[in-house]
């Protein structure tokens, strides 16, 4: 995965070093992921549950064929749960030759942004979340919080933290 | 493998731009599966005998060639990785044909109806035909093995034969490629730990030379693969004190287990009872390894040892890894599939029915036919269910009984749905270190669900490293004492005593509506099969008619009686020893079953209340055929003989009991005559065999038909018995058989009464 965000990096500074980013909501906050990194954007799925598993784990999807694992991203963000009603989306990313289904609120825009206006993690912010933040990104309105995926699906290194 | 494997070699040498395309194929093969090995395409298999003769045919005359290049142009070199793409694509046809059928399903007039079947079937016929290109024999995982244990006679100065039986038997490459290393291994182990040196076995009056043996086999869609050996078994004390040493468990909890269960101790991590370390074996890879990599392929190991003959270990592993069968199960709102591999039978539960879970201190149990099986709560375990909700609203369960090695337990579940052809996927690295599964699959309908893995779950569910095999334990005492052990019908009757009959006795047990029950003469009966058939209660009381009632039928010819009874509790299967006869009319004693003291019934006090003229009615019928028989009941049981003699006085005999073989003789010597003699075989002192070789050994009761009645009566028994002088062997409580070998041999007997009768 990790060749992939610096494949990103690296189409950036061909053209000017911008990176091109997905942008998402969670809880109101914005997030961005890299636009190659993702696979498919889903509507809501029937999600086969997976009891004892890690609690980030919201089950499997079946994606054509494939079996995708679905995560929870407010659990893995240690955000509250959303609301029994509001339905969510996912963006389907590929980490280690395996799709996983990441669950968010909405998806927004492709954005580009210049590599060098992207702010490194404040160094206030919840150890949790420096540990998937890539960095941050003015927009006009908002802040947008990079996500690495990498990062953010090594979900040992999650738990050791 | 080492003929196998040159021959590859010599063929690659020759036929270069082949071989080069198989070569590269081999890593992807060995990052698949962990063993390493020469790169053996499918497709070789096959093909390997022909070679043989090809090496010679080829400085050997033309036409010999010509015929050798015609069989060689039956096969063809695939590359490893083509053959695991075509698997990943019948797999998927699979599945798209399963999803195919469910959305047609249930719609009769269909016009997919006739094409989907078709589909249907070539799907199948391709999903075999990709499977048996997967398929190698055995033997070529085996053929390393005979120089391997040549090497190790050497070095241990043993003399060891190895015989392979089955290697003919087929089975997945990488089913195969797993399978490779724990049996180079289990052999290494049992050539090296489990047979004797030369003077050993000499010692202790065995051949010299030890065999191990190799057999596969296939049975219901699996592979059996044992290997076994004629050394000395496992040293029980041996691995007792290892335990000890390597506290792995305390010498209290020691003792209480059985010799199967210290046994299985064998396959925990870094468990050694070498002596010495050889080159071959006690080097830390243990059969905690074997054990692991049988698993990991979804199979289970046992290991049985008998002290001084030998041990074995069984080996059962699925036909292939890719697509299995397996039974679709609810637990807590979320389906499961478990691979039939792990399935040996299903119970329905519920409350109100015959099967019905109980708790011990929250554990529960079910009583499965003459065993208490431990159960697993999967809603429980999957903490799908919070406490202390169960059974509120779902009354009727399924225990999914399953065996892990020699471990049986019960999985209980909420609902039991169908089987299915399952394509095994394996599941997500995230989810890799749960073990209660064993990889995830795509139904028919396009839902995902987790296969689970019943050997993971009994390690999660606990102490399973250490089965416990109570009722393999029970068979093996019984078979060893000769404890007799009958199926007994406990019921409670109208309070809350238990009691007790021999379920051979009871005809059938049947629930009657109380408003069927209609009085004649003050006595209750009921029409039953278009009879009247009288019914009794135990302790004399009025037979009122409401509710349900519970009946346990006895049938004698054309006659029922039916005795109501409060409840039938359960059915148990016990060594019976009446330990107080009653005094109590209608009641044979009482004994202990299943822990409770228990009533027995004399089921004849009953029939005689239901017909007064029961045994006079036989006997007028009986009369026809001569005054009453004469018949020496032989027993050592007080219990069978008090059973046993109301029987036969009702089917018209006088009935003289005797309750040993030398007490019988005793009479014989008083110059008593029976018309038969019915005998025992497990008796103290003079056995039925020896008695029946003492009857026919004198003149006096030579010629008296002898029937054995024994808990026994396997074949061999059997041939035992017609070679000492019974006429007939009986399995004990077959009443029915009883009866009828009595009217063959009296008939016989008045057919032959001229002739000699030579047993």
């Amino acid at each position: 995965m990790t060749d992939i965000t610096a494949r990103g990096h690296t189409d950036g500074q061909a053209e000017r070093a911008t990176t091109q980013l997905v942008t998402l909501t969670i809880a109101d906050q914005l997030f961005g992921i890299p636009v190659l990194s993702v696979q498919d954007v889903l509507a809501p799925q029937p999600v086969a549950r997976v009891p004892m598993a890690h609690p980030v784990v919201a089950g499997l999807i079946n994606l054509r064929g494939r079996i995708v694992t679905a995560i929870n991203m407010r659990q893995r963000m240690a955000l509250p749960p959303r609301d029994e009603d509001a339905e969510g989306m996912s963006v389907v990313v590929e980490y280690q030759n395996e799709l996983y289904s990441l669950n968010i609120d909405t998806i927004g825009d492709v954005v580009n942004v210049p590599n060098d206006k992207i702010e490194a993690n404040l160094a206030t912010l919840d150890p949790l979340w420096r540990g998937f933040a890539d960095g941050i990104y003015r927009l006009d309105e908002q802040l947008l919080v990079i996500l690495d995926i990498t990062r953010l699906l090594d979900l040992d290194g999650a738990e050791a933290a | 493998m080492a003929a196998a494997g040159a021959g590859g070699t010599a063929q690659a040498s020759d036929g270069s731009g082949v071989a080069t395309e198989g070569l590269p194929a081999s890593p992807q093969v060995a990052s698949e599966a962990p063993a390493p090995q020469a790169p053996a395409p499918v497709a070789e298999a096959p093909a390997a005998p022909p070679k043989k003769p090809a090496e010679p045919s080829a400085e050997a005359e033309e036409p010999k060639q010509h015929k050798e290049s015609s069989i060689a142009a039956q096969s063809v070199r695939v590359n490893v990785q083509l053959l695991e793409n075509l698997m990943t694509l019948v797999g998927e046809l699979v599945l798209t044909r399963n999803q195919l059928l469910q959305m047609v399903r249930g719609r009769d007039d269909s016009e997919f109806k006739v094409p989907l079947q078709r589909l249907n079937h070539i799907t199948t016929d391709v999903q075999e035909g990709v499977m048996k290109t997967r398929m190698q024999p055995i033997q070529n995982a085996w053929a390393k093995l005979p120089r391997i244990v040549r090497d190790l006679a050497l070095e241990m100065d043993k003399k060891i034969e190895l015989k392979m039986l089955g290697g003919e038997t087929e089975l997945d490459r990488q089913v195969l490629d797993l399978i490779k290393d724990p049996l180079t291994h289990m052999v290494r182990n049992s050539a090296d730990h489990g047979l004797e040196t030369t003077e050993g076995r000499l010692e202790a009056g065995k051949p010299e030379t030890g065999v191990v043996t190799l057999n596969a086999y296939h049975e219901g869609g699996h592979i059996i693969i044992e290997i076994s050996d004629d050394g000395r078994g496992v040293n029980i004390e041996k691995v007792k004190a290892n335990i000890l040493s390597k506290e792995l468990a305390t010498e209290a909890e020691l003792a209480e287990m059985s010799d199967q269960q210290i046994t299985q101790f064998i396959f925990k991590p870094g468990f050694s009872t070498a002596e010495k370390i050889t080159s071959v074996s006690g080097r830390g890879v243990g059969m905690d390894v074997v054990r692991t990599n049988i698993e990991k392929i979804g199979g289970n190991v046992e290991l049985t040892s008998t002290p001084g003959k030998g041990s074995r270990f069984k080996i059962n592993i699925p036909l292939t890894l890719a697509i299995v069968s397996a039974l679709i199960v609810e637990s807590g709102g979320e389906r499961f599939a478990i691979p039939q591999i792990g399935v040996l039978e299903l119970v329905r539960v519920s409350d109100n029915s015959e099967n019905r879970i109980e708790t011990i201190n929250d554990v529960p149990v079910l009583r499965l036919r003459d065993r208490l099986l431990p159960l697993v709560d999967l809603p429980k375990l999957q903490k799908l269910r919070v406490e202390g909700d169960i059974g509120s609203e779902i009354s009727e369960r399924y225990v999914v009984v399953s065996q892990v090695g020699t471990f049986i337990f019960g999985l209980i579940v909420d609902r039991v749905f169908d089987t299915e052809e399952i394509v095994v996927k394996p599941v997500a690295p995230i989810l890799r270190q749960i073990p209660i599964y064993s990889g995830n699959t795509i139904l028919g309908d396009g839902s995902v669900i987790m296969i689970l893995d019943v050997n993971g779950i009994a390690s999660t569910a606990g102490a399973v490293d250490v089965p416990r095999n109570d009722a393999g334990d029970d068979d093996q005492e019984a078979a060893s004492s000769g404890a007799e052990r009958v199926a007994l019908l406990v019921f409670r009757a109208t309070g809350s005593e238990l009691r007790a009959v021999p379920l051979a006795l009871v005809s059938r047990l049947e629930i009657i509506e109380g408003s069927r029950i209609e009085f004649a003469h003050g006595a209750a009966m009921v029409q039953y099969r278009d009879r009247l058939m009288p019914l009794i209660s135990t302790d004399g009381s009025q037979i009122t008619d409401d509710g349900q009632k519970n009946l346990l039928v006895f049938q004698e010819g054309d006659r029922a009686a039916g005795l109501v009874v409060e409840e039938i509790v359960d059915i148990v299967e016990e060594s019976l020893k009446v330990e107080l006869t009653a005094e109590q009319p209608g009641l044979v004693g009482t004994a202990v079953i299943d822990g409770k003291a228990t009533d027995v019934l004399d089921v004849g006090h009953y029939l005689t209340q239901a017909f007064p003229d029961w045994f006079k009615a036989t006997e007028d019928e009986r009369a026809g055929e001569g005054a009453r028989k004469r018949m020496l009941l032989v027993d050592d049981s007080p219990f069978f003989r008090n059973l046993m003699a109301p029987l036969f006085s009702v089917a018209g005999y006088e009935v003289i009991t005797a309750d040993s073989a030398d007490d019988a003789l005793r009479m014989r010597d008083d110059g008593a005559a029976f018309d038969v003699i019915i005998s025992d075989i497990e008796m103290p002192g003079t056995d039925g065999f020896q008695f029946a070789e003492h009857v026919r050994s004198d003149p006096r009761w030579k010629d008296v038909p002898m029937v054995a009645l024994s808990s026994r009566a396997s074949e061999k028994d059997r041939e035992r018995g017609r070679a000492v002088g019974f006429d007939d062997y009986v399995a004990k409580f077959d009443r029915n058989k009883v009866l009828d070998s009595l009217n063959r041999d009296f008939r016989r007997e008045d057919a032959d009464v001229p002739t000699e009768k030579v047993a």
